[in-house]
């Protein structure tokens, strides 16, 4: 196959434990009550337009978009509203959620609930758009921008590529890998109708090489369509980042501080995809995803097909309950994902897994002094220097933080992943990211 | 019920550890310490024992009654800097000035200034400059080898190739004159001649590079620099009269040179973070050697270089910064002053 | 050889006077006009440069007040929060105004979550920082307003004023506090408040901001103020406002009569160096009936009884266990 892409600068390769990689999709009954917060995606919180007692049905909008950059929220189930009320969320704050009892589960006619494959894209560009926006897709590998956004390239600026990404380079999680195994043929025709709603002609799909099968897969499937493009990727960590990704694919750099249709391409995520064909083909909203639920001691790894709102005790429990030794739960992977206090958080649109790490394996290291070996700088994706950043951020020295480019930091933890002095810099990175920010806005402000 | 923790990302953590990298050092001067035993004996072996015990020493005594903190002697960082203490002195120096060479070290160069990762020089070579400086009979008797399977003969001291260059020429003789006296370049990679214990012999000190290459402790960007600078440098001196200058493969094959390079010039505490940088004071550390070699008063001037360039590292890291992923290819940004 | 020595001297001489004039040239042509008033005011204040007055620096506030005093002929607005009166009235003499006498004032720290009060729930790694704690998550004891108890208040104090108890985890002010508001504004849950001081330090202050309803903020806390709203038809001087479950005390308005310490069912209000209660009122005890009654057993005081009367500006806040 000869050299493999990947990006430039720094990256990690953790282990991979990729568990659940052989577990196909299986949907998990739906519980008897949702919990679903309304700030499910990157930007505004959603405003709820139901209210208590309302009979909902499964796919019915109960909140809708309050700003640009937000998104549209559906039932994932039909029932009557309990209540809106504060509820602990992945954040580990309490923020407004709509509880809804389920009773049955009465779908919203409008949506088609066969599995025939449609290929045949009605819709004209601008209608794609509207459906996605009303849909409330928003980026399902953990960033939840909003999709419908991201289809909108500001007035200037053409999107020359589409990127689809099926990197998943956060080690533990596979609910990509599995979307892109079983619902090959429904991610080819998502990213055909993502190609005319933003009137590209050129659409590569991004795997890495531990997803052979994955691979050959989404080739053979795209051999159809001779405008999509499969290439497989060095196995390394951060490859799923937006920018390395368009670097590894491409060979073209983001400039700091810009998005990627600067360089002319949009990049979504095979999961975004797959939802957008639901939407645009089936005219199903996005209140279900697939969810991987795994770690060390879980004794059934398994990637779950999961209404939005479920607890993640629900989903712990269908893979075959918490194991004793369980000493940290993360919402999403190993490297990015967020510690959650309390079991009872809901599934949102952005959760790509449940990792139930050992106590063992997620102690951290004694804090020792920085030997200054310049392993983050060398890890570093950005090309930045965490040890100095860091010192900056404990210091107070915003400025200086600023000018070297804190802003710029990705929040991979590659960093801190190498840090043989276990000291924790993403910690103080993101504390020195914090200060920046508010200094930034405040200057704005003036 | 269960406790969770909570923490920010990363949940996870590669498998390196300061002590690792310790260790790693160690091993990689396995080699060189074996060399030097074969060759000089039993004084290698007390020379070593006696700089490592009264590093680790001087180590706990400072941390645990002049700091009143914790004590991290087991971190291995004491332990590398009395070996590379021992491997830079002559083997046959008297014992109570390897332990002042230890003190001055651990005290003077390590802990003075906050302890690990915090010191500008490297310790090992403030003490073999101290010592250098204050005992310079001592500091440049060297042993004759003798390797340990001829049996335990006394002590001969002779001088180091460097030192019978200098001297010569010092004399007005010439290269070719010299010839004669010099060991040939097969003795001096297998470490058959005098010198300090653990410089003698380049072979064990690539090998013990190749395996910090291969572990990742350290990149190829200071030795290589280093190296490439002495023998392009001593090569064009070499080229404009070979009569006067020794050749290029002379200057990377005999003194501290090897050494330097790859033990103590890629010390992570006291150089450069960035790859740029790195390059840049190899360069310095290379050009600084030959310098010194060819037009100073000693006869070998790699400790000296080095030291002279671990006080310019903070300067080059303000000058040299990675390369940042969105910024013009190439064009490492500077840092604006503040 | 008389000569080299006259050379050498007079070389050196000249040397020295050309640069003498050169320097007295520049000196008088770039010299720049303060009004030495700034000196003096300066010279007045404490030199802490700990930017309580909002100025980055004593002599940037020095300067302000000489630039107020010639434009607007008064001091309005500007204060020197370590200094107190004496200070700013020195100022004033100095600018030739007069200066209000302002109330002195102190950082209370309200939050009594300590970890008997409100035990941990989760265990939290990481970068000792409430700044970067308090984005991370709620809290290890649940409370998503309460204490973090990484010290960024500790770490923020010029004057050595706060620290933390190691056994509640909670900081504690004490009597060093010149009001600078640093701590303030370092808090990200903003649970520290500069309140008068009060007469011989008595103070009364709600020691919570969880504004959550009474149930789920009792669930993670027993001292938490669950909006009962007894307190406030306690007060006959309306002193207190109720606002999202959460009772705020104005200290303008309190008359320090203590009514509503007595009726909180959760300890929430705190009364500082107040002379001890007869035993009958000793509702400063943490441990309590779920019915809100005191249990009369408890042999408990305040805390200011133990340091005794003549420690009675030791600035204790409440973390009996």
């Amino acid at each position: 196959m000869g050299i493999l892409k990947t990006f430039v600068l720094g990256g990690v390769h953790p282990a991979e434990n990729k568990l659940s990689a052989n577990a196909a999709i299986e949907a998990v009954p739906v519980p008897k009550q949702v919990i679903i917060p309304l700030g499910q995606n990157l930007g505004a919180p959603s405003k709820p337009i139901v209210k208590k007692g309302d009979q909902v049905k499964t796919g019915q909008l109960i909140a809708e978009a309050s700003g640009f950059i937000s998104a549209n929220i559906h039932s994932p189930v039909s029932g009557t509203v309990l209540k809106i009320d504060q509820f602990i969320d992945v954040t580990g704050y309490k923020r407004p959620c709509v509880f809804i009892h389920v009773e049955g589960d009465e779908w919203d006619e409008s949506i088609d609930r066969s599995d025939k494959l449609e290929t045949h894209i009605s819709l004209s560009s601008e209608e794609i758009v509207a459906r996605v926006k009303a849909s409330g897709i928003v980026g399902l590998g953990g960033a939840t921008f909003p999709t419908s956004v991201k289809l909108m390239p500001p007035p200037g600026k053409k999107a020359e590529y589409l990127i689809i990404n099926g990197v998943e380079c956060e080690p533990y999680l596979t609910s990509d890998h599995r979307m892109m195994l079983e619902k090959g043929s429904e991610i080819i025709v998502g990213i055909q109708i993502l190609m005319k709603a933003l009137l590209v002609e050129k659409a590569i799909i991004g795997i890495e090489n531990n997803k052979t099968d994955a691979i050959n897969h989404l080739t053979e499937l795209a051999k159809t369509d001779e405008r999509i493009r499969v290439i497989a990727l060095k196995v390394r960590y951060p490859q799923g980042g937006e920018k390395q990704l368009i670097k590894a694919a491409l060979n073209r750099e983001v400039p700091s501080g810009k998005l990627p249709i600067e360089v002319g391409c949009v990049v979504q995520n095979v999961s975004t995809a797959f939802a957008v064909y639901e939407a645009v083909q089936k005219n199903k909203p996005l209140f279900e995803r697939v969810v991987t639920v795994t770690g060390k001691a879980v004794k059934k790894p398994s990637n779950f097909l999961v209404r939005i709102g479920t607890s993640t005790q629900d989903l712990i429990d269908a893979a075959a309950g918490l194991p004793e030794s369980t000493g940290k739960v993360i919402s999403g992977g190993p490297m990015m994902g967020k510690a959650i206090t309390e079991l009872d958080t809901p599934i949102v649109k952005g959760t790509s897994g449940i990792l139930l790490m050992e106590k063992t394996e997620s102690r951290r290291l004694v804090e020792n002094p920085c030997i200054r070996c310049s392993r983050c700088t060398y890890a570093c994706p950005m090309g930045l220097e965490p040890y100095l950043l860091t010192k900056a951020a404990k210091l107070g020295k915003l400025q200086m933080a600023e000018k070297e480019m804190i802003m710029d930091c990705i929040e991979c933890g590659s960093c801190q992943y190498t840090c043989p002095s276990g000291i924790p810099l993403l910690d103080y990175l993101r504390l020195g990211k914090i200060k920046v920010g508010r200094a930034i806005r405040t200057r704005i402000k003036k | 019920m269960n406790k969770f923790t909570i923490a920010g990302s990363p949940h996870i953590h590669g498998d390196e550890s300061t002590k690792k990298i310790m260790v790693g050092v160690v091993i990689a001067l396995v080699p060189a310490m074996l060399v030097g035993v074969y060759y000089f004996g039993v004084d290698a072996i007390r020379v070593l024992l006696l700089a490592i015990i009264a590093s680790l020493f001087f180590e706990w005594l400072i941390q645990k009654y002049l700091i009143k903190g914790t004590v991290t002697i087991m971190d291995g960082s004491a332990l590398v800097t009395g070996i590379l203490l021992a491997m830079n002195v002559p083997s046959n120096l008297p014992g109570w000035m390897v332990v002042v060479g230890a003190l001055v070290a651990i005290g003077m160069a390590k802990m003075s200034f906050g302890g690990l990762g915090k010191n500008i020089f490297n310790p090992a070579l403030v003490a073999r400059v101290f010592l250098l400086v204050s005992f310079p009979v001592q500091m440049t008797s060297w042993p004759k080898p003798a390797p340990i399977t001829d049996g335990l003969a006394d002590v001969i001291t002779g001088p180091t190739p460097l030192g019978i260059v200098k001297e010569g020429l010092g004399n007005g003789q010439t290269m070719s004159q010299l010839a004669s006296e010099l060991p040939s370049y097969t003795r001096d990679m297998v470490g058959n001649i005098g010198g300090s214990l653990g410089e003698v012999s380049v072979i064990a000190i690539l090998l013990g590079g190749i395996y910090l290459l291969w572990k990742k402790i350290i990149t190829w960007h200071i030795p290589v620099s280093i190296l490439v600078t002495v023998g392009v440098f001593s090569g064009l001196m070499w080229g404009s009269n070979p009569e006067y200058y020794a050749d290029p493969v002379f200057h990377l094959l005999t003194g501290g040179l090897m050494l330097g390079a790859i033990f103590m010039a890629t010390d992570m505490v006291t150089s450069p973070m960035t790859k740029s940088g790195q390059i840049i004071f190899g360069f310095g550390v290379g050009l600084l050697t030959i310098l010194i070699r060819l037009w100073g008063a000693y006869p070998e001037g790699v400790s000296f270089a080095i030291l002279i360039m671990n006080a310019v590292v903070p300067l080059i890291n303000k000058g040299f910064k990675p390369k940042r992923f969105g910024a013009k290819s190439g064009v490492p940004i500077k840092a604006k002053s503040l | 050889m008389d000569n080299i020595i006259l050379i050498a001297v007079s070389a050196l001489g000249g040397l020295g006077l050309i640069a003498a004039v050169i320097l007295y040239y520049i000196a008088s042509k770039f010299k720049v006009f303060e009004d030495p008033k700034i000196d003096e005011v300066e010279s007045a204040l404490p030199s802490a440069n700990c930017g309580g007055c909002g100025f980055p620096g004593c002599r940037a506030f020095a300067e302000a007040t000489v630039v107020s005093a010639r434009e607007i002929k008064s001091l309005d607005g500007l204060n020197c929060p370590v200094g107190g009166n004496e200070v700013m009235q020195a100022v004033g003499k100095i600018l030739g105004l007069e200066v209000e006498a302002k109330d002195p004032m102190i950082a209370v720290i309200r939050c009594n979550g300590s970890t008997t009060h409100s035990p941990a729930k989760v265990k939290y790694e990481g970068a000792n920082s409430c700044a970067f704690a308090h984005a991370l998550y709620g809290g290890e004891g649940g409370c998503q307003f309460g204490c973090l108890g990484l010290a960024d208040c500790v770490d923020a104090c010029e004057f050595e004023a706060i620290h933390m108890n190691p056994e509640t985890g909670l900081p504690e002010v004490n009597d060093k506090c010149t009001a600078c508001n640093a701590c303030v504004l370092a808090c990200p849950r903003g649970i520290i408040e500069l309140r008068k001081r009060g007469p011989k330090d008595k103070r009364i202050f709600v020691s919570c901001v969880n504004m959550e309803k009474g149930a789920p903020a009792k669930k993670n806390c027993k001292v938490a103020c669950i909006g009962c709203s007894l307190c406030q038809k306690a007060c006959a001087f309306d002193a207190i406002t109720i606002t999202s479950f959460l009772a705020y005390i104005d200290f303008n308005k309190c008359t320090l009569c203590r009514k509503c310490v007595e009726v909180c069912p959760t300890n929430a209000i705190h009364e500082v160096n107040f002379k001890p209660r007869k035993p009958k009122a000793e509702t400063l005890t943490p441990e309590k009936s779920v019915s809100g009654k005191p249990l009369a057993d408890k042999q408990l005081v305040s805390d200011s009884s133990k340091t005794g009367p003549e420690n009675k500006k030791e600035e204790l806040i409440e973390t009996k266990e």
